[in-house]
């Protein structure tokens, strides 16, 4: 046993160094004035739920939402397909590929498809169509958040997918169910598992976002990420920023709570990744 | 239909998967009548087909040619869910997302009956099988043999024409599995559903059944009553996977009249050609040891004893040289010379030529 303990010291040191430090000092700077002054103050609490601040915190909910809504709807039917396709795993490889690439880059691939000269435009030009003012708008944001996390949908509930027992299906149909009764009554409900990591997978990182909308919106769109990273990069204002977080963080903790609570009625199955 | 009592009629049915190119022929010409209200149950070792027999009969698989009639009707392009059979799965297949009731009532909901029938109908079931009162458990804390009755319920409260049964039991222990055995038979005859039942236990089969089909390699080996599987075994396969038999060569000079080695013994078989060789069948506990070795038609060395409770089981080596398994209540000492001795009628003599695996099964013994 002590032996064992020994190896779990140098992830305990991570933890403590990069972990609980940091936080500990996000909750330092938004509750004190430091550095300098270590009173505690609320100053920073009333600064942050400035109306301003908070219609972009909704706003970024809202985005973050849509996001997690649109996701489900085009990654469940292509988890269904790949979990029912003979080479699922190999197709579902076209999905989790470009997340080897570094999301920023996989931005501005976007940014070139989509500016006035890029590649969608040349072709609405070349058809006649016109041009169409398709980068820096909600829409562009909405489109980059959907395709950096539609993986983080598919994967979950593909794997709940495939690994449902086929005799399940089997049963259903035994008892009179036609293939949509089969999937409405036993297929989907066995994969709220998978679709609860899925929406959680999505939604956390959607609604932090900040660098996707700052690209695409070209600035003019601002997400509590965004006001976060301004706070601490170019404001300098930290004490407001780390308030920012800690709001966020509650509200990520809330979101996890009620998801939590779906996902307890169906253990086991869909999974973390 | 030539019979009025068939239910289900299967004719020179034929599947064929292929897998990677690879082609398995999992049931081979295979014709089968199966009557109302009738016990069947298709019996085998793994691979024999007796599942994919099944399951073309629930719907699962398609017939590659021939075709399943039910009721008169060919139902090779009806699916599953249209059929008027249901099926208990080997692994029980209840839903994990439902509660006892709700698993039972899945197939009355999908039927939309009103919620009060449904309710009165699973009651009922839940009666029928000695789970009352677990309406609102979860299946998932059930155990194998309480999972069991949830799986028959949800099956039988649709009131089939025909109850499909794979290997039910495989799952549960020895003594559960003998109380089911009793159980299932008792259901069936108050409830007069045909049920067709796959195992590959030839003494479940023979408790349960009215009608045995023995197969082998997609083929159908013997059908019968119990009885006349195990008395009657049209062929060595049978006569092997049906109960412990000696199966030693012979040749039948004459009607009534076999000959084992040197030793000539009268039996009660006829319609022989003259000296064909046969297969003779005796099974173990119809012979009888005498002390006195000169008394007996074989004389031979007791090489092994074992208690099996309610008997003994000998293993006698004859003079020559072939081993005989022996059932008797007395105990007959290792080393000890004994006589062997069977009555003509308990002697079963069939044609080699009736054994369409005749040719593999010497290849198999070779090895």
């Amino acid at each position: 046993m002590r032996k064992l303990k020994l190896f779990a010291l140098p992830y305990i040191l991570w933890m403590v160094v990069f972990t609980v430090l940091p936080m500990f000092l996000i909750v330092y700077y938004a509750f004190t004035n430091a550095p300098g002054n270590s009173a505690p103050t609320l100053e920073h609490f009333f600064k942050a739920i400035d109306p301003m601040y908070m219609k972009i915190l909704l706003r970024s909910i809202w985005i973050a939402f849509l996001c997690t809504a649109l996701c489900l709807l085009l990654g469940y039917p292509v988890a269904f397909l790949l979990a029912r396709a003979r080479n699922g795993a190999v197709w579902s490889l076209f999905f989790i590929l470009p997340m080897w690439m570094n999301f920023l880059l996989r931005t501005y691939a976007w940014m070139s498809i989509l500016e006035n000269t890029g590649i969608l435009n040349s072709l609405f030009v070349a058809m006649g169509l016109g041009q169409m003012e398709l980068l820096y708008n909600e829409n562009a944001v909405i489109l980059g958040m959907v395709y950096n996390f539609l993986p983080f949908m598919i994967l979950p509930i593909y794997t709940n997918l495939q690994k449902q027992d086929v005799s399940l299906l089997e049963a259903a149909q035994d008892l009179g169910c036609n293939g949509w009764r089969v999937f409405t009554r036993v297929t989907l409900p066995l994969s709220m598992p998978g679709v609860v990591s899925g929406i959680t997978m999505v939604f956390m990182p959607a609604v932090t976002t900040f660098a996707i909308s700052r690209l695409l919106s070209g600035g003019k769109f601002m997400l509590f990420g965004d006001i976060i990273e301004q706070q601490y990069l170019s404001t300098g204002n930290w004490n407001v920023g780390s308030m920012l977080s800690l709001i966020m963080l509650a509200i990520i903790l809330l979101s996890m709570g009620l998801m939590g609570r779906f996902g307890s009625d169906t253990k086991d199955g869909g999974g973390m990744l | 239909m030539s019979n009025q009592d068939a239910l289900i009629e299967i004719r020179d049915v034929c599947k064929l998967f292929t897998d990677d190119g690879d082609e398995k022929q999992a049931v081979d010409h295979i014709s089968l009548t199966i009557r109302r209200h009738e016990f069947v149950t298709l019996l085998g070792p793994s691979g024999c087909g007796k599942t994919t027999t099944l399951r073309m009969i629930a719907g699962f698989e398609t017939p590659t040619s021939g075709a399943i009639y039910i009721d008169g009707k060919d139902v090779s392009a009806v699916p599953p869910y249209k059929r008027k059979v249901n099926t208990v799965f080997q692994r029980y297949a209840l839903f994990p997302h439902l509660n006892v009731a709700d698993n039972i009532a899945f197939g009355l909901t999908v039927k939309k009956l009103p919620k009060d029938v449904i309710a009165q109908k699973v009651d009922a079931m839940l009666r029928m099988v000695g789970l009352q009162g677990y309406n609102k458990r979860k299946v998932t804390s059930l155990s194998g043999g309480e999972q069991q009755r949830v799986a028959i319920a949800r099956a039988l409260v649709n009131e089939p024409e025909v109850l499909l049964l794979d290997e039910p039991l495989g799952a549960l222990d020895l003594k559960k599995r003998k109380e089911m055995q009793i159980e299932l038979k008792n259901m069936q005859q108050k409830l007069g559903i045909t049920f067709v039942y796959v195992t590959h236990d030839q003494e479940e089969a023979l408790t349960m059944s009215d009608t045995v089909v023995v197969m082998r390699g997609g083929t159908i080996q013997q059908v019968g009553t119990p009885q006349d599987i195990y008395n009657e075994p049209r062929n060595r396969f049978v006569a092997d996977f049906i109960g412990e038999s000696n199966i030693i060569d012979g040749i039948m000079p004459e009607d009534e009249r076999v000959v084992i080695g040197d030793v000539s013994l009268d039996c009660v078989d006829k319609g022989f050609a003259p000296n064909e060789p046969v297969d003779v069948v005796i099974r173990p506990e119809d012979i009888y040891i005498v002390t006195q070795s000169d008394k007996g038609q074989f004389k031979g060395t007791v090489e092994s004893v074992v208690f099996k409770g309610v008997h003994y089981e000998m293993q006698v080596r004859d003079t020559a040289g072939f081993l005989w398994l022996i059932q008797d209540t007395s105990m007959f000492a290792e080393g000890m010379e004994v006589g062997l001795i069977v009555r003509p009628e308990d002697i079963h003599i069939m044609r080699k030529s009736d054994d369409p695996n005749a040719a593999v099964y010497r290849e198999e013994e070779a090895l």
